[in-house]
C-alpha cells in the first residue's frame, strides 16, 4: 500500500519538475523583450482605461508613449498636467502644459422652451432616435433627453435633470475624457477649456434653422442674429450658419454678449456676481456713443 | 403547382386588410401643396423655378441631382409661393416647394384620357428615358429610382422581370386595389419593362389571400394575348414582398450579401411602379399622384385614395372625417416596416403607400426582459441574421464584429422584434448596428476611391507608394 503512495508522489514530482524545465525552457526561447518603462509609465496613469487619450486603455498609452519621439500626440486628459509631468519624469520627454478642459452640453432647450410635439414611445437610446427621426420637440438639432452621455460617462459626471429634461455636468467629476462627446448622436456636446477659477462663458444652443424657425421650436434658440457678435470687442464671436460660437482662446469674459443675447443662449457659469444686465447694456451704450462722437469729430 | 414562398424564416402577422372593399376614389385637391426635393433614394433634386412661377400639372419643378436621383413635376397646377425647408415625415428639415393650387391644368402633351394604349415603343432606350422624365422610382417602399434599376451595370443579363404583387405587409390594400381596377395597366406595364430588360420572361407575383386579384389579371393577360407573362400565386408570408425573398420564392435563387438582384438575373419591380412605367412611357404621365391606403381598426372611413404628391397629411385625414380620438400614432406605411408620423403638416411623398392609425393598446410596446436564448429572432429572420447577437454588438457599437456578422444584410422587415417573447426592442438596435456597418463599408470605399484617385493624379515612387498602402 505505502508502495504505491510513494510511487505515486515521485512519479508526479518527476513529472512535475520535467514539466518546469520544458516550460522554463519554451519561455526563456520565446522570452518578449519589454521596455520597463511601459510598466512604470502604466503605474503613473489613472488606470480610468476610459480611452479618452483616444488609446484603448492605459496600457495603449504606456506603449504610444514609450514609443513616441515626443509627447505632443499623447495627453491624458484624465490624469491632466501632473500625471503628464510624471510621464515626462519618466520618459525624459518635455510636456507642454494644457488648459484643463470641461464638457459642456451646447442646449438649453427646457421642456418648458421647447415644447413636445410628439411622443417617442421606443427604445430609451438618442441613438436609436437619432436614427429615426428628428426628434420629439420643433428642433431637430438639440438634446433628444434619452440619456445616451449619461451611460458613456464612466465618472458619473452627467446626469440627467428631470426638470429640464437636459443632460447636467458635474465639473468636479468631469475628466474631459469625451466619452459623451462620442455618445451623443446630435454633437450638442464639446470639450471647453475650464476658464480661470471655472468661469466660462457658451452659446447653449447647436440650432442651425434660420431665426423664426428656430424661435418657433425653442424659445431659448441661438436665432444668428449676431447681436453677440457686434457687441464683443474681443472679435471672440463668430456667427455662421445661423449659430454664433464663443472661441474660448479669445474670450475676455466680460459678459457683454450674454446681456445683449436675445433668447438667452449665451451662458455664463461660475461667475461669482450674478449677471447685471442693465449696468453692461449702459456700459455698451456710453462706449458706442463716445464712439459715434469720436467718428464724428475726426 | 404548390404555391410557392421564400425558405428561411418569415412570419405571418395579423392581417388587418380591412380596406380591400374600398375601390380606389381621388382625393379632392388640397388648396396647398408641398412638394419635397427628396423623394427617393440617392441625391436630392435641385428645384428649377422660381417663387411666382406659374406650373401646371405634371411639370418639371426639380431636376436631378445627381446618377441616382430623379426629375419631380409638379402635381398641381397653381403658382409657386415659396421653397424652402419644412419638415418632412419624420420631423427633418427638407427643402420642399410650395404651390398654392389654381384649378386644374395639365402640362401639354399629357394623355389624360383612360383610354387603354397596348402598342409599346421599340426603342428601348426612348423607353428608359421616358421612364427617367417621368420621375419613375420604386414604390415598393425603397423609392429606388426606377430608370438606375432598369440599366444594369455590364456584363449582368436579366432573366426575369417579377412583377411584386404581393402586398404582404398588413393593413395595405393600395397594390391590390390597383391590380383589380388598373389591372390592364399593370399588365401593360409589366410588358414594356419586359421588353426593356430583354424580352425576358415575368411573372407577377400575388400572394394568395387576393384570388380577385389573380383571377383578375389572368384574365386580363388572356385577353391581351400577351406571351410570357405568367401569374404565380404565393403563400401568405411576410416578407415575401422583400426583393431578395421574392426573387428566392419565384426563382429559388438566393442573392449574395451585398449583391445588387440583377447578379442572380432578376429585376423585381412593384405593382405601382408598373402602372407608373405604363403612364410614363403610354400616356407620357409622369408621377404626380399616388393610391393612398388611409386605415385602422379605429378608423371608421378606412379608404383608398389615389392623393395628388404633397398633400399634407392633415388634409387627407379631415377629408375622411379627422382622426379618432383613440386614435395614438399614424403611420406612415404599413406596422411592420413603416414609420410613425412625427408631425401632421407633413406632406406625402411619392412612396406613401399608407396612413395607418393605432390605438394605445395595439401600440403599446412589451416590458423588455432579458434574452432568454429561444432563438425565435434568427428563425424569423429571412435573411438569415442573428439579431440577439447583434443587438447586443450593437449596443457596444462593436462595428467590426457587426459586419463580420453581416449587420448590413438587414431588410428591417421586423420578424426578429415581432417574434422576440422577451420584447427586446431588436429591430430599432439592429437597425442602428446596420447604420454602423454601412458607415464603415461606405467610409472604406470611399478612402479607397480617394487613395487611387490620387495615385491616379500624381504617380508616385515605389517607396512612397509602399508608405500610403500602409496608411
Amino acid at each position: 500500500m505505502s508502495n504505491i503512495i510513494i510511487w505515486t508522489i515521485a512519479v508526479v514530482t518527476v513529472l512535475g519538475l520535467l514539466l518546469a524545465l520544458v516550460l522554463y525552457l519554451v519561455a526563456q526561447k520565446f522570452k518578449v523583450e519589454e521596455d520597463p518603462r511601459i510598466d512604470e509609465v502604466e503605474k503613473a496613469m489613472p488606470g480610468a482605461n476610459c480611452g479618452g487619450c483616444g488609446f484603448a486603455g492605459c496600457r495603449a498609452f504606456a506603449e504610444a508613449a514609450v514609443k513616441a519621439p515626443n509627447l505632443d500626440n499623447n495627453y491624458c486628459p484624465v490624469g491632466g498636467n501632473d500625471t503628464m509631468a510624471k510621464v515626462a519624469a519618466i520618459l525624459g520627454y518635455e510636456v507642454k502644459e494644457k488648459a484643463p478642459q470641461v464638457a459642456v452640453v451646447r442646449c438649453n432647450g427646457t421642456c418648458a422652451a421647447r415644447p413636445k410635439v410628439n411622443d417617442w414611445g421606443g427604445t430609451a437610446s438618442c441613438a436609436v432616435k437619432a436614427q429615426l427621426y428628428a426628434g420629439d420637440t420643433g428642433c431637430a438639432w438639440g438634446c433628444l433627453g434619452c440619456g445616451d452621455c449619461v451611460n458613456a460617462c464612466q465618472f458619473g459626471a452627467l446626469s440627467m435633470d428631470p426638470e429640464t429634461g437636459l443632460p447636467v455636468v458635474d465639473q468636479e467629476k468631469c475628466t474631459a475624457c469625451g466619452a459623451c462627446v462620442k455618445a451623443c448622436p446630435k454633437k450638442i456636446i464639446e470639450l471647453r477649456p475650464k476658464g480661470p477659477r471655472g468661469m466660462r462663458m457658451f452659446v447653449s444652443c447647436v440650432n442651425k434653422d434660420k431665426g423664426p424657425v428656430a424661435k418657433k421650436a425653442c424659445s431659448n434658440a441661438c436665432i444668428g442674429c449676431g447681436i453677440c457678435a457686434k457687441t464683443c470687442t474681443h472679435d471672440a464671436i463668430v456667427v455662421e450658419g445661423n449659430i454664433a460660437y464663443i472661441d474660448a482662446s479669445k474670450c475676455k469674459l466680460c459678459r457683454e454678449c450674454e446681456a445683449m443675447c436675445p433668447t438667452g443662449a449665451i451662458h455664463g457659469i461660475n461667475f461669482p456676481k450674478p449677471l447685471d444686465k442693465e449696468a453692461i447694456k449702459e456700459r455698451i451704450k456710453i462706449r458706442n456713443q463716445k464712439a459715434k462722437e469720436a467718428a464724428a469729430n475726426e | 403547382m404548390s404555391k410557392r414562398t421564400f425558405s428561411i424564416g418569415g412570419v405571418h402577422p395579423h392581417e388587418g386588410k380591412i380596406s380591400r372593399g374600398c375601390p380606389i376614389t381621388p382625393l379632392p385637391l388640397a388648396p396647398t401643396v408641398y412638394i419635397s426635393v427628396a423623394q427617393h433614394i440617392g441625391a436630392p433634386s435641385v428645384p428649377c423655378v422660381a417663387v411666382g412661377d406659374k406650373v401646371k400639372v405634371g411639370q418639371v419643378v426639380a431636376e436631378p441631382g445627381g446618377f441616382v436621383s430623379a426629375f419631380i413635376h409638379s402635381s398641381v397646377s397653381g403658382t409657386v409661393k415659396s421653397i424652402g425647408p419644412r419638415a418632412d415625415l419624420a420631423g427633418r428639415m427638407v427643402t420642399h416647394i410650395e404651390i398654392a393650387v389654381e384649378g386644374d391644368e395639365w402640362a401639354d402633351g399629357i394623355d389624360t384620357t383612360d383610354t387603354l394604349v397596348t402598342a409599346i415603343p421599340q426603342d428601348n432606350k426612348a423607353i428608359i428615358e421616358k421612364i427617367r422624365l417621368g420621375g419613375v422610382v420604386g414604390l415598393g417602399g425603397a423609392t429606388f429610382p426606377t430608370h438606375v434599376k432598369l440599366s444594369p451595370p455590364p456584363g449582368s443579363k436579366c432573366e426575369r422581370v417579377i412583377i411584386n404583387g404581393c402586398e404582404c405587409e398588413p393593413y395595405l390594400t393600395s397594390d391590390f386595389r390597383t391590380l383589380l381596377e388598373k389591372g390592364e395597366q399593370v399588365v401593360v406595364g409589366a410588358a414594356i419593362l419586359r421588353q426593356v430588360m430583354g424580352n425576358v420572361p415575368c411573372t407577377i407575383a400575388i400572394e394568395e389571400n387576393k384570388p380577385e386579384a389573380i383571377a383578375h389579371i389572368k384574365e386580363v393577360i388572356a385577353k391581351l394575348g400577351y406571351e410570357g407573362i405568367e401569374v404565380m400565386t404565393m403563400k401568405m408570408r411576410y416578407p415575401q414582398g422583400g426583393e431578395k425573398q421574392l426573387i428566392d420564392a419565384v426563382m429559388h435563387r438566393q442573392v449574395g450579401s451585398g449583391a445588387l438582384p440583377i447578379s442572380v438575373g432578376a429585376v423585381v419591380q412593384n405593382v405601382a411602379t408598373a402602372l407608373a412605367v405604363y403612364d410614363a412611357v403610354q400616356k407620357n404621365k409622369p408621377i404626380v399622384d399616388n393610391s393612398v391606403t388611409v386605415t385602422g381598426e379605429c378608423f371608421p372611413n378606412q379608404a383608398n385614395l389615389l392623393v395628388r404628391v404633397g398633400t399634407p397629411l392633415r388634409y387627407i385625414l379631415d377629408y375622411l372625417g379627422g382622426i379618432p380620438s383613440d386614435a395614438v400614432k399614424v403611420i406612415s406605411g404599413g406596422p411592420m416596416m413603416g414609420r410613425a408620423v412625427s408631425n401632421l403638416d407633413a406632406a406625402t411623398v411619392k412612396g406613401t403607400g399608407a396612413l395607418l392609425m393605432l390605438t394605445e393598446a395595439q401600440t403599446r410596446r412589451g416590458e423588455e426582459s432579458n434574452c432568454i436564448r429561444c432563438g425565435r429572432c434568427a428563425d424569423a429572420c429571412p435573411m438569415g441574421l442573428e439579431p440577439f447577437l447583434l443587438q447586443k454588438l450593437s449596443r457596444n457599437a462593436d462595428v467590426e464584429a457587426l459586419e463580420a456578422n453581416a449587420a448590413h444584410d438587414c431588410i428591417e422587415c421586423g420578424c426578429c422584434l415581432y417574434s422576440c417573447p422577451a420584447n427586446i426592442p431588436l429591430l430599432d438596435w439592429v437597425r442602428l448596428g446596420k447604420g454602423m456597418a454601412m458607415g464603415a463599408i461606405r467610409a472604406r470605399a470611399a478612402a479607397a476611391k480617394a487613395a487611387a484617385e490620387a495615385a491616379k493624379a500624381a504617380p508616385v515612387i515605389p517607396s512612397e507608394a509602399k508608405e500610403s498602402k500602409k496608411n
